[in-house]
């Protein structure tokens, strides 16, 4: 060390340049050992510290928490336990959403018809009360109905599984499965956020802190299917899978089937981070860290708190400022006519030969543009299209809503390809603008955006030839 | 923990519930600054409290928290074993 000693007085009187010359020659001389010798000096004077001013029974590490991360993370219950846990959360929220749904929806169509009643006493116009009660209001009718119950026990569900430390283990559980595919293991935890909302995941890739890695994590959240993208696969899945077996096993089989769409979400997500990390993204893994912190009993009280006012309301919120004008543009689509045909029936007739060849058909290819804003009302839209009233349905019974599919020439082909593209295809808006937000490169805003459209088309293309050739068509 | 093996090993060979003193640091930059940030510095006791199921990361107990590092950062962490 260099022991010049620096008087104040002395130093005042000269300018800042040459304060910094002298520190920067001074810096030189001190070796890379000082900022050791600092932090050990930091930790031996905090410790000891520590050990004056507190009291500590036992190890912090022990009894409980110990027995619990030795079951949760062994060798051979670790991964059962997370995939239990995974289709447990999707069989509640399944199983629990069913009866709200139905009865909010009930109650929303209820207010649908004195709305109508209501316009008709005052002589509004047709194309008005079409365009707001038979479009907006319909549109937001069937968002709350079909997406508030679910959210209302998945976030919380969710939410207590985070409180109680349980998500930092299975970050840990799949770590050398990310770190394979040159991934960071805290992408597992972007992606189980991904599950609320993409955009939340997105910016969630915040705690990664290499910047490669970061990347990765952000382009392949899409592959976690979010909160809009649920009730079109819990519905495709009620009504191809879970209809073909008894009452009994149905919602168990729902779950199932959504948990196997989820893995295979999971493991394009990994292909995909594993061919970046070879190609554009090349690098070497930086430096892993994570914290498995002690068990915490969840406080119920807040995790609701959180859960209802920060998540779900503000997820609905924007699936009801996105669906109401989308409900407005799908009325009018189905409304004005060309030649006698709807816009609606011109715009799927041109994109039928490609949806087709997707195992999909026009009308759904149609209402995924229309659903660019909000994944939420593709299934709406569908329906809508369908029904030449040009409005969207009431949501009255499963069977009645399965024979609309099959009267339009849906198969399980239909429903598997629709699932496919539904976990697969572009973020939404949103997802898009909050990617852009967070990397600040156009670049990797269009990538994130464009890879996944692709996968999707291929996959969707793939399963569907293989579909034909197997079944002889 | 009243001896300590002759012999300098990194934190990597070490099986859970073994313990072992951090001698030193073999890395510089972010990651050596990550390590010290953890209380990693030399005469910090470590255990090793539980291996993943895949084998890899390990996770230790240092200073009171559990913290989980991939093999790779392991070994750059050479500690003598407590036996």
């Amino acid at each position: 060390m260099n022991t010049d000693v620096i008087d104040p007085g002395h130093l005042a009187g000269r300018d800042t340049e040459s304060c910094l010359t002298k520190a920067d020659a001074l810096r030189d001389q001190l070796g890379s050992s000082l900022h050791d010798n600092l932090v050990a000096a930091l930790y031996e004077e905090a410790a000891a510290i520590a050990e004056h001013a507190t009291t500590q029974h036992g190890l912090r590490w022990s009894g409980f928490d110990q027995k619990i991360d030795r079951i949760v993370t062994s060798r051979w219950l670790g991964f059962p336990i997370m995939l239990a846990l995974l289709t447990f959360v999707f069989w509640l929220t399944i199983k629990g959403a069913n009866y709200p749904s139905a009865m909010i929806g009930d109650a929303l169509f209820w207010l649908h018809d004195r709305l109508e009643a209501g316009m008709k006493a005052v002589g509004a116009p047709w194309w008005l009360t079409g365009f707001l009660v038979h479009g907006v209001y319909r549109g937001l009718a069937w968002v709350v109905a079909v997406m508030l119950p679910p959210m209302l026990i998945f976030f919380p569900i969710f939410t207590i599984l985070e409180d109680l430390g349980y998500l930092p283990r299975v970050a840990f559980n799949l770590d050398r499965l990310f770190k394979s595919v040159g991934a960071h293991g805290k992408q597992s935890l972007t992606m189980a956020m991904g599950f609320g909302c993409n955009a939340a995941g997105v910016i969630a890739c915040r705690v990664i802190d290499s910047p490669r890695e970061r990347l990765i994590a952000i382009i392949t959240n899409n592959f976690a299917p979010c909160n809009g993208r649920w009730p079109t696969l819990i519905m495709l899945a009620s009504l191809f899978v879970a209809a073909a077996l008894p009452p009994a096993y149905s919602a168990l089989a729902a779950a199932g089937s959504v948990v196997g769409v989820t893995l295979f979400g999971a493991l394009v997500m990994f292909a995909v981070s594993w061919g970046l990390s070879r190609t554009a993204l090349k690098g070497e893994a930086s430096t892993f860290t994570l914290e498995l912190p002690p068990y915490r009993k969840p406080q119920i009280l807040k995790t609701l708190y959180t859960s209802i006012i920060d998540r779900t309301l503000l997820v609905l919120w924007r699936a009801v400022v996105m669906a109401a004008p989308a409900g407005g543009l799908c009325w009018l689509l189905a409304n004005l006519t060309f030649e006698g045909r709807s816009l609606m029936e011109i715009f799927s007739g041109w994109l039928n030969p490609f949806g087709h060849a997707l195992g999909l058909d026009g009308v759904i290819l149609l209402a995924y543009i229309v659903a660019i804003p909000a994944n939420e009302i593709v299934v709406p839209t569908i329906l809508m299209a369908y029904m030449s009233k040009g409005m969207m349905v009431e949501l009255d019974s499963m069977a009645e809503l399965k024979q609309v599919f099959v009267t339009h020439g849906w198969t399980p082909m239909t429903a598997v390809c629709l699932m496919l593209f539904s976990l697969l295809h572009n973020p939404c808006s949103t997802t898009i603008m909050t990617i852009f937000k967070e990397t600040r490169s156009a670049k990797w805003t269009i990538v994130a955006s464009l890879l996944p459209l692709i996968i999707a088309v291929i996959v969707c293309f793939a399963v569907a030839s293989l579909w034909r050739m197997a079944a002889g068509h | 923990m009243d001896t300590l093996d002759d012999t300098e090993r990194t934190l990597a060979s070490l099986t859970p519930g073994e313990q072992g003193v951090v001698q030193g640091l073999s890395c510089e930059g972010l990651t050596r600054r990550r390590f010290l940030d953890l209380g990693l510095v030399p005469g910090t006791l470590v255990e090793v409290a539980l291996r993943s199921p895949l084998g890899d990361p390990t996770a230790y107990l240092i200073r009171g928290s559990t913290i989980a590092l991939r093999k790779d950062e392991a070994n750059k962490i050479s500690i003598r074993k407590a036996v």
